[in-house]
């Protein structure tokens, strides 16, 4: 039972997408980040290596493999840049996983094969101006079925991949009666439905992240997904699953504040020496190491849960709050290593530090993460 | 149509690697082993023929048992069967006995096209295709940035030190290929999964009908009689630009034969 050993199969995985990363995503990264360029050529790239399809079946063109799987990849290419490892994450585990987990035979016929081949993404709209964590207290939008026709009307934020040349859909949780909430496909280009122009963010600027509108926006009924009134059931489940994923890619980060300091603290010299054999730095460095490790320790044991059909929402939890923890942390100590450079946008620390932030607040807040501990222990809402 | 893709084994370029001071030969626990990265080429050439012209690809290591994790990954990028010829009585074979040790066992899958990276990163000879084509009787093009199959017919174009040949050769034939030929395929997660149930045949000196006195280091024709580390790199040139420094770039990538 206590084996935190990769099979043969997850370890070439992760060394495939190690290199991958290395060779095909940090030569150019740099340069769309920092002009904010979304990055197709990358998002191709990691559709042939069939990573958008790790968690699915083969029948609608998955690789067969499960959310471990994922996760494994999430970390790999966050050790080297994490718009693209959310892009990969919101594009499996908000896009295709619902169509999935909860859609019919004809939507998962229909829009499986595309989202599992990376040819097109799919975005989950959940987040409105009005409410983050407090869902559904702040949520506003409605569809009201019309005939045979649902009619949308609300708006969302913050949602990743919904305004890119190859976004399909954004799968969109509305009220559609009386404390009923549903979530209901509404393809891009439906008439009313405006995706608003990118927002200008802190972090992950190489990834698609809008603010969508809906006014009287009409899709065919059967664009509802699952059943009518299981939407918050639904985006549970779903934002359960994806907290370990935000982990994995947290680890990442962590880790690669690792990978960039061993290789700096190497080169750089002060005060006659590389800065690499005074302790002040070492200590540093251990610290790090120690955060990413047990991190991974903790995303590892969560996904070993969900895995085996046991309850994982409090694993899930802890491993999200530790995580975000160790990359917040980690890229603060990797860019006072790097010093004034740290600061510089060409390098990677500095990049890792304005990565960081969000993953303390996406997919859940560190509030939330605590809320839902204390709530697993037994302890009242407030 | 059966294409064979002789894939080595080499240390990873990026670990340091070293020769064993008792018999001057690699030391290959000291790094990693990886896929010779020019044959992930030959793999992928090899994997775009079949794609046009159907048939199966066979993988052909030689090497200790540790080859399996590069021959896996060959797997896992498409190829449908492995032979690993693996014996402690090749350890140290040159590339002369090499070439002979895989002539024998092409002899039992049979082969219509032989590829094969244009050189490995250890050795770095850049002799077995010639070698094996010699030995097999049959056409060798070496150094092949573009191949074309036309049912028996296989045109390809050479990189040469001035330009390029355009060659014809008619199959069955051996073709080495440099790294602007493609861009190797990773593996996918399906394929990784897949390579597992793939058959890998082992073969002993004895299976492949090789005779042990013509194999290993002992018998080798060549010796390595001695070496030393590489000198550290030395400091790069610098080119003052007084007006002509693009001139004095394009004479230096021309002195290297990058222009």
């Amino acid at each position: 039972m206590i084996d935190f050993t990769l099979t043969t199969e997850q370890e070439e995985l992760r060394r495939t997408v190690e290199r991958f990363a290395r060779e095909t995503v940090a030569p150019v990264i740099g340069d769309l980040y920092e002009r904010g360029e979304f990055p197709y050529d990358i998002v191709a790239a990691m559709g042939k290596m069939g990573l958008f399809g790790l968690p699915f079946p083969e029948e609608h063109g998955g690789m067969g493999g499960d959310y471990f799987a994922l996760c494994l990849a999430l970390e790999e290419l966050a050790r080297v840049d994490s718009s693209v490892a959310i892009t990969l994450e919101a594009g499996v585990s908000l896009g295709a996983m619902p169509i999935h987990r909860f859609g019919s035979d004809e939507q998962k016929a229909r829009w499986l094969p595309v989202l599992t081949s990376g040819e097109r993404l799919a975005a989950f709209g959940l987040t409105e101006p009005g409410g983050g964590s407090d869902v559904p207290g702040g949520m506003r939008t409605t569809a009201r079925l019309d005939g045979d026709m649902w009619v949308v009307n609300g708006s969302k934020s913050f949602i990743t991949n919904s305004g890119t040349d190859i976004t399909a859909f954004v799968t969109v949780t509305a009220f559609t009666g009386d404390g009923e909430i549903s979530t209901i496909i509404v393809p891009n280009g439906t008439p009313g439905f405006t995706v608003g122009k990118k927002y200008s963010k802190v972090g992950w600027s190489a990834s698609d992240t809008r603010e969508l509108s809906f006014e009287d926006v009409r899709v065919p009924a059967e664009n509802l997904v699952g059943e009518r009134g299981r939407g918050y059931a639904q985006f549970l489940r779903i934002l359960d699953e994806g907290r370990i994923a935000i982990a994995a890619l947290s680890v990442g980060l962590a880790q690669g504040c690792v990978d960039e300091c061993l290789r700096y603290v190497r080169e750089r010299e002060a005060f006659g020496r590389e800065i690499g054999r005074y302790q002040a730095i070492q200590f540093k460095i251990a610290d790090m190491e120690t955060r990413a490790h047990t991190a991974r320790l903790a995303y590892y044991a969560a996904a070993a849960r969900l895995l085996a059909g046991e309850p994982f929402k409090k694993e899930a939890a802890i491993a999200k709050l530790v995580a975000s923890n160790a990359a917040m942390d980690n890229a603060r100590d990797a860019t006072q290593v790097f010093g004034g450079y740290g600061f510089m946008n060409e390098y990677a620390v500095g990049r890792f530090y304005r990565d960081a932030k969000i993953l303390e607040v996406g997919e859940g807040t560190s509030e939330v993460q605590r809320m839902l501990i204390a709530r697993a222990l037994g302890l009242p809402p407030a | 149509m059966n294409i064979v893709v002789l894939v080595k084994q080499v240390p990873d370029t990026e670990s340091p690697r070293k020769l064993k001071s008792d018999d001057s030969t690699l030391d290959r626990a000291a790094a990693d082993g990886v896929i010779n990265e020019l044959d992930e080429y030959a793999i992928e050439e090899a994997l775009k023929i079949k794609e046009a012209h159907g048939g199966e690809v066979t993988v052909l290591t030689m090497g200790p048992a540790k080859a399996t994790d590069s021959i896996r990954k060959a797997l896992a990028m498409g190829a449908d069967k492995a032979v690993h010829l693996v014996d402690d009585g090749l350890a140290g074979s040159d590339a002369l006995q090499t070439s002979y040790a895989i002539q024998q066992a092409l002899g039992r899958t049979g082969f219509d096209i032989v590829i094969l990276g244009s050189e490995s990163t250890d050795a770095r000879t850049g002799v077995l295709a010639a070698m094996l084509s010699e030995r097999l009787g049959v056409p060798q093009i070496t150094l092949a940035n573009k191949v074309e199959i036309d049912g028996s017919a296989i045109k390809a174009q050479r990189v040469t030190d001035y330009g390029y040949d355009r060659v014809e050769a008619t199959l069955p034939a051996v073709v080495s290929v440099v790294e602007k030929i493609n861009e190797p395929r990773y593996p996918s997660f399906k394929g990784i999964m897949a390579a597992k149930k793939k058959p890998v045949e082992t073969l002993g000196l004895g299976d492949a009908g090789i005779d042990a006195a013509q194999v290993g280091l002992a018998n080798a024709a060549t010796e390595v009689v001695d070496f030393a580390d590489a000198p550290a790199r030395a400091q790069g040139q610098i080119v003052t630009d007084e007006g002509d420094g693009g001139a004095k770039i394009a004479e230096f990538l021309a002195s290297k034969k990058f222009v």
